[in-house]
């Protein structure tokens, strides 16, 4: 493989910048507000959406909240093991969480229902049920399909009590932020690594941007290094190929 | 102590709220070798950062089934004192020091030539006693230092600071309420001689020409950090070859 990867070719004939074979199915856990299954080759993760009402944070009494958490769960890999969650699955759910939260994706002002007192809630848990390779991108594309197909029952404030109506409505979306991870090996950068590509790597970059091609969330992981050139170029395609995938995102959730 | 109201943070002279310019670090000043029981330890203080980086190690692994046969085992642990912020911290590892724990150790990783000891652990303890943003950076810095302490071989120290974006200006080295305050914040490690990143993050919202610029600040700024950690280490020396000096006169004054 190795040896493949310095001619510019991959294990699965992809050039360096291609994505594996994408698909999103919204709406598959109806229990749920929103709910998504990604398919990235054969890397699957699910995401489900869940609104509640809460106490706002203090120092933000006109905002709801977003809450992102992943679990790695034992069925997905021979390597992950039940307990709580560990140094990657923390890593997986925060880089998810802050590309959405810095995008300011959800505009968590209008999930405010009493200034101070009652917000909405959005619980984002990431379920990985296969691994192989490239978590990050394929769960944050789960998160996203899911918040796109969310809905919420429309309500109203009397006398300090929330009243839920039928009528349905989405959540309210500004951005859709979409993380791009390349992987170093052996001095060349590969697009979407699987898994036998991530064995191997040295290290990953993740770069998540937002529709008006601004950065909002970057992660270097993993014990190699890069030249600052290597990263400005790494940057520089990871905005474009988020352009791509965030229309063929939107276009596959509606 | 009160809760911080939203200020300007930077006035019509260009200057920021602690009278910096916008590339312009926070004093640091580092001391090596300070604590008794580690195999090494340095001190950091960066803006009004306090922190205390140890090394333990090369020593046994335990559990043994953690060892590798083909090199040390570096395991890295950051945690913030509960009186080292604003609001008091829960003592129990929250998600975010989980994070930062596995970044620094990956941002330090790459430096130690950890092949000279297998099946051993190297362990790193970070301890945050007083918090003011850039902690991971300084973390790092401190952290080199103490390996270097421990005599632990490396490739090359490994420098840290954070850039960021603070009312639309790219900015180096962001205070607390810049942090908070700002609009992007990008921590960066270095190894300044080879002129490789070993950590990159970023949260906030930066074009792709604001990106470039607070990476080459940063890493400029490295650059100037790996100068201060190289002096400590040099006057660490020199502090060593006193005491020799001091105690081969006496036994000389003795004999």
């Amino acid at each position: 493989m190795l040896d493949l990867i310095l001619k510019g070719k991959r294990m699965d004939n992809r050039g360096p910048l291609d994505y594996r074979h994408l698909t999103i199915v919204p709406g598959v856990i109806e229990k749920a507000n929103g709910s998504a299954q990604v398919y990235l080759g054969k890397t699957k993760v699910l995401a489900g959406i869940k609104v509640q009402t809460g106490d706002p944070f203090p120092d933000t009494p006109d905002d709801g909240i977003l809450t992102v958490n992943a679990e790695l769960v034992p069925l997905a890999s021979p390597s992950f093991e039940a307990g709580p969650p560990d140094e990657n699955s923390i890593e997986l759910a925060r880089v998810v969480d802050r590309g959405i939260r810095e995008s300011k994706a959800i505009d968590l002002r209008k999930l405010c229902i009493q200034p101070g007192k009652k917000v909405f809630v959005v619980f984002v848990d990431i379920y990985v049920l296969d691994y192989d390779g490239n978590l990050i991108d394929a769960s944050a594309m789960a998160a996203l399909g899911a918040l796109i197909n969310a809905k919420m029952n429309a309500y109203e404030v009397k006398e300090g009590e929330v009243s839920y109506k039928d009528e349905l409505m989405p959540l309210p979306m500004k951005d859709y932020p979409v993380p791009i991870s390349s992987a170093k090996i052996e001095g060349s950068v590969v697009l979407d690594p699987c898994l036998e590509e991530e064995q191997v790597m040295s290290c990953r970059l993740t770069v998540t941007t937002g529709k008006d091609d601004r950065i909002c969330a970057m992660q270097k992981g993993g014990l190699g290094v890069f030249t600052v050139d290597e990263i400005k170029q790494v940057v520089s395609t990871s905005i474009a190929k988020s352009r791509e995938l965030r229309a063929a995102i939107i276009e596959k959730v509606r | 102590m009160a809760s911080q109201k939203l200020v300007r943070l930077i006035n019509q002279s260009g200057l920021r709220v602690d009278g910096r310019r916008l590339d312009e670090l926070r004093p640091i000043k580092l001391e090596v070798g300070i604590l008794d029981k580690a195999d090494g330890s340095a001190y950091i203080e960066h803006g009004k950062n306090k922190i205390l980086a140890a090394v333990y190690g090369p020593r046994e692994a335990h559990p043994k089934h953690i060892a590798l046969a083909d090199r040390a085992v570096v395991r890295c642990r950051y945690h913030m004192a509960p009186f080292s912020t604003e609001e008091r911290k829960s003592p129990a590892p929250s998600r975010r020091e989980l994070e930062l724990s596995k970044v620094i150790r990956e941002a330090l990783e790459p430096s130690i030539m950890s092949e000279y000891y297998p099946r051993t652990t190297i362990d790193i303890f970070i301890e945050v006693l007083q918090a003011d943003a850039g902690t991971r950076c300084a973390g790092i810095t401190a952290t080199s230092l103490a390996l270097a302490d421990a005599g632990i071989p490396m490739r090359e120290l490994v420098a840290a600071c954070a850039a960021g974006k603070v009312e639309g200006q790219v900015v180096l080295d962001l205070s607390d309420i810049e942090d908070k305050q700002g609009e992007a914040d990008l921590p960066v490690a270095l190894m300044p001689k080879s002129n490789m990143v070993s950590l990159l993050q970023m949260d906030g919202s930066l074009t792709e020409n604001e990106f470039k610029q607070a990476l080459e600040m940063s890493t400029e700024a490295c650059r100037r950090i790996y100068e201060m950690q190289r002096d400590a280490l040099r006057s660490k020396f020199l502090v060593a070859r006193e005491e020799i000096a001091e105690k081969e006169e006496v036994a000389e004054v003795k004999a």
